[in-house]
């Protein structure tokens, strides 16, 4: 018996070719599972597994706890756990709390160690080992670089963690690669109008930089923004990642004519420069008839609680902080706080909210491909994840949303609340064109599912 | 020239520290033999005693406040420390803002176990082993110590204050008739160097002037023969174990209000330290308190930004750059014995 019916010949060749070209040739848009062909790690069974790789170890070991917990608090709510947390007040409904698409979410961690190889090496485990589908997390820009681009290689979904760095979404972004997180030029742009009220457009500014990327980019941003307000620059001074007591890049400041000192340094960097520079008097001294003054440009609450007393009235910008007073953040603070018994930082933050975006883009695209989910985070315009409206920018996988000031708080009513918002800095404000220089560079490129 | 004294000022306390900490480990290296890679962990656990006491110090008992609310909206838990509520509010408040001083009684105790517990411990068993041996064993023995310490304490460095009579800064530059604002210098910094001082004279007057100390001596000199006459030397280099223990915890004790300690502040330390070791000459304690002062001070001048404008990157290798032309020039240190190292 044979399987085929008629003879094969020229017309029945033909008229299937033209039914085959044309199916291929229709716009996948109209098909609900348009990209149900194979990807990488495609989940056959009841279960998708997502990788979650922050610092377990070194010196970021406790944001990358704090990431953890983030995690592990948006799979709860994904599977339908908990009160929910921001699935409730997030403006697309598509999450129903039973996992992704159905199937129940899963998850393995891997170790950062806040170093490029080891990140690399553990999200590569978790992508050929264990099947992640989407690998996430990461408290250092240059880990986030090294992820992002082994994930365009394999061909899975980067939902970068923290990472400030311009270059992630700048001259390093990549079309699997997403950041939340805000960067150095929203920084710039958020905290130079609010230094113009507080401290006048006569300033000279010292910078002293961590010597890598992430502080290149910084001082960069913080530099252009102060000069356009009308500051001098007197000195840009690099500082090695591994300095620890910086007493001989703090004093030569006051002999630079300098009334202001920009501490482009983060971690234990920062938390180590501002104690130093606050030993040494820096804040007391008037300089060209003028209070001396120190600007942070990137805080986070972690650090604040290192540095003590010493970040009292200095002002800094933040992604998010756990005063802020709308619906999705007191829905968040509420679930992280009574799981933990302590409010999220801006880490833990980000992160819960990239798990949720990335669920929710599954879920609207309908597949776990990481093209189709490229292509719903690409201009996704939503609400009610803690930062007001933001859109994810399809040039450059960036969010752009509102940008907080902050000032360390002088009345601490507890070792949270350390820092006081000045002000919420409009999205439209810290917005710029995809091919501003400071992001100059780089091409997205097209996504890869990995097969 | 008022640079030139900044520098020099600034050199003081990282040289302080790098001077305590090496005189330990050639106290160790001289008597015991032993190439002892632990010793940072020593001066990061002695930092991690004043944290510990300023947290035993704040130990408080929780009252509601139902007048305020907590981020959760419950009613405020207020924490008072014990301390407050037994001696006052005000005494109170000054034994916890002390807490750092103090810790330099509630680390010698806990130091000098430590240090036993280590040498009887482990590091015996290492006497006759390689120095590579040597090394594995206590570089691995500081890597345990670092993470028992994280475990505790977390990653994040823990603030710890110097009391407030030691805040804020002297105008080093006024005093010597040169404009304010050129030389300033934290007053805990000059308490640190003072201390460094005080310690290091006591640890040599210890050495120079007592039975015990010349017994020592003798030992580092002639372990043999010191034992051939009777003497349980093993017993006494124990004891200067113990005490390198000691000397590094309390420079890190000291230390912790210049930079919150955190569980790797040892690591950061310790490569340097062998550096001053090297450089000092291996077993020579003067030597080792010379060198350290030496390479911190030159280690602030190669920070200055005119340096760095000149020689890119040097401020990151100039203390291997000083060890590397004395080990070609002078393999024994600057006031090693002749011989040792030469050989």
């Amino acid at each position: 018996m044979s399987l085929i019916r008629k003879p094969l010949n020229r017309r029945s060749i033909l008229r299937a070719s033209a039914v085959g070209g044309a199916a291929l040739a229709t716009p996948t848009v109209f098909t609900s599972r348009a990209w149900s062909a194979g990807y990488l790690n495609e989940p056959t069974g009841s279960t998708v597994t997502l990788g979650f790789n922050v610092p377990q170890t070194g010196p970021y070991a406790d944001e990358g706890a704090d990431e953890l917990r983030a995690y592990q608090l948006a799979v709860e709510h994904l599977n339908g756990g908990g009160d929910g947390g921001m699935m409730g007040t997030f403006s697309s409904k598509a999450l129903k709390g039973n996992g992704i698409l159905g199937k129940k979410v899963e998850y393995v961690t891997g170790d950062t160690q806040t170093k490029s190889d080891a990140a690399r090496a553990s999200a590569k485990s978790m992508i050929e080992k264990d099947g992640a589908i989407m690998i996430t997390g990461g408290s250092s820009s240059g880990v986030a670089v090294a992820v992002q681009a082994l994930c365009q290689e394999a061909g899975v979904i980067f939902m970068a963690g923290l990472t400030h760095s311009n270059d992630t979404t700048g001259k390093d972004k990549r079309a699997n690669g997403f950041r939340h997180f805000f960067n150095s030029y929203m920084s710039g742009a958020a905290l130079a109008p609010v230094l113009k009220n507080a401290y006048g457009d006569d300033r000279k500014a010292y910078h002293l930089t961590a010597d890598y990327n992430w502080g290149y980019t910084t001082e960069q941003a913080v530099r252009e923004s102060t000069e356009a307000l009308g500051w001098e620059t007197v000195e840009t001074v690099k500082t090695p990642l591994a300095a620890t007591d910086f007493s001989a890049y703090i004093t030569p400041v006051l002999q630079s004519d300098a009334d202001v000192l920009v501490l482009n340094h983060y971690g234990g960097n920062m938390v180590n420069s501002l104690t130093n520079a606050v030993q040494f008097g820096l804040r007391d001294k008037l300089v060209n008839g003028k209070q001396f003054e120190i600007i942070v440009p990137l805080y986070s609450r972690l650090m604040a609680k290192g540095a003590g007393e010493n970040v009292k009235g200095i002002f800094g910008s933040t992604n998010w902080h756990w005063s802020l007073q709308d619906e999705g953040s007191k829905a968040f603070v509420k679930s992280f706080g009574q799981k933990y018994g302590f409010p999220p930082s801006q880490a833990a933050h980000t992160t819960y909210v990239q798990a949720l975006l990335y669920a929710d883009a599954c879920e609207r695209a309908g597949t776990f491909n990481p093209c189709g989910v490229v292509e719903a985070l690409e201009g996704f315009e939503f609400d009610g994840l803690g930062n007001g409206k933001t859109l994810y920018r399809a040039e450059d996988h960036q969010c752009f949303k509102d940008v907080l000031v902050v000032k360390g708080k002088e009345n601490p009513s507890s070792e949270f609340d350390l820092l006081e918002i000045v002000e919420v800095t409009p999205a439209e404000q810290v917005t710029y064109d995809p091919n501003h220089p400071q992001m100059a560079g780089g091409q997205l490129g097209t996504c890869n599912p990995g097969v | 020239m008022d640079a030139i004294l900044l520098q020099i000022l600034n050199g003081l306390d990282k040289g302080s520290a790098y001077a305590l900490i090496a005189l330990g480990l050639t106290l160790i290296f001289g008597t015991l033999g032993v190439v002892n890679f632990a010793h940072g962990a020593l001066f990061m656990i002695g930092a991690f005693c004043a944290v510990t006491l300023s947290r035993l110090l704040s130990l408080s008992f929780t009252t509601i406040d139902p007048e305020r609310t907590d981020f959760l909206g419950n009613p405020l838990k207020v924490e008072t420390p014990y301390v407050e509520a037994w001696f006052g509010p005000e005494t109170g408040a000054a034994i916890i803002d002390w807490s750092v001083p103090l810790a330099i009684l509630f680390s010698i105790p806990i130091m000098a176990l430590v240090g036993l517990f280590m040498e009887r411990g482990l590091i015996k068993y290492f006497y006759k082993r390689p120095h590579a041996d040597q090394i594995l064993v206590t570089f691995g023995l500081a890597i345990v110590l670092q993470e028992i310490i994280k475990y505790f304490y977390g990653a994040n460095p823990i603030p710890t204050p110097a009391p407030d009579a030691f805040a804020g800064s002297l105008d080093f530059g006024v005093l010597i008739g040169l404009d304010p604002n050129l030389i300033i210098y934290p007053y805990w910094r000059i308490v640190y160097f003072v201390f460094a001082m005080a310690i290091i004279g006591a640890v040599f007057a210890f050495l120079q002037f007592t039975t015990f100390g010349m017994v020592v001596r003798a030992g580092m000199a002639d372990r043999q023969t010191v034992g051939l006459l009777g003497i349980n030397i093993d017993k006494r280099f124990t004891f200067m174990f113990a005490l390198a223990a000691v000397v590094a915890g309390l420079a890190g004790v000291m230390y912790a209000p210049i930079n919150s300690p955190n569980y790797h502040m040892g690591m950061d330390f310790l490569v340097l330290s062998f550096v001053v070791v090297v450089v000092g000459g291996m077993g020579s304690l003067p030597g080792a308190v010379l060198a350290g002062f030496l390479l911190g001070i030159l280690e602030s001048f190669a920070s200055m930004a005119q340096v760095v404008a000149l020689l890119p990157g040097i401020n990151q290798i100039i203390i291997y750059l000083v060890a590397i032309v004395i080990l070609l020039t002078r393999p024994r240190g600057l006031m090693g014995r002749k011989g040792v190292m030469e050989s």
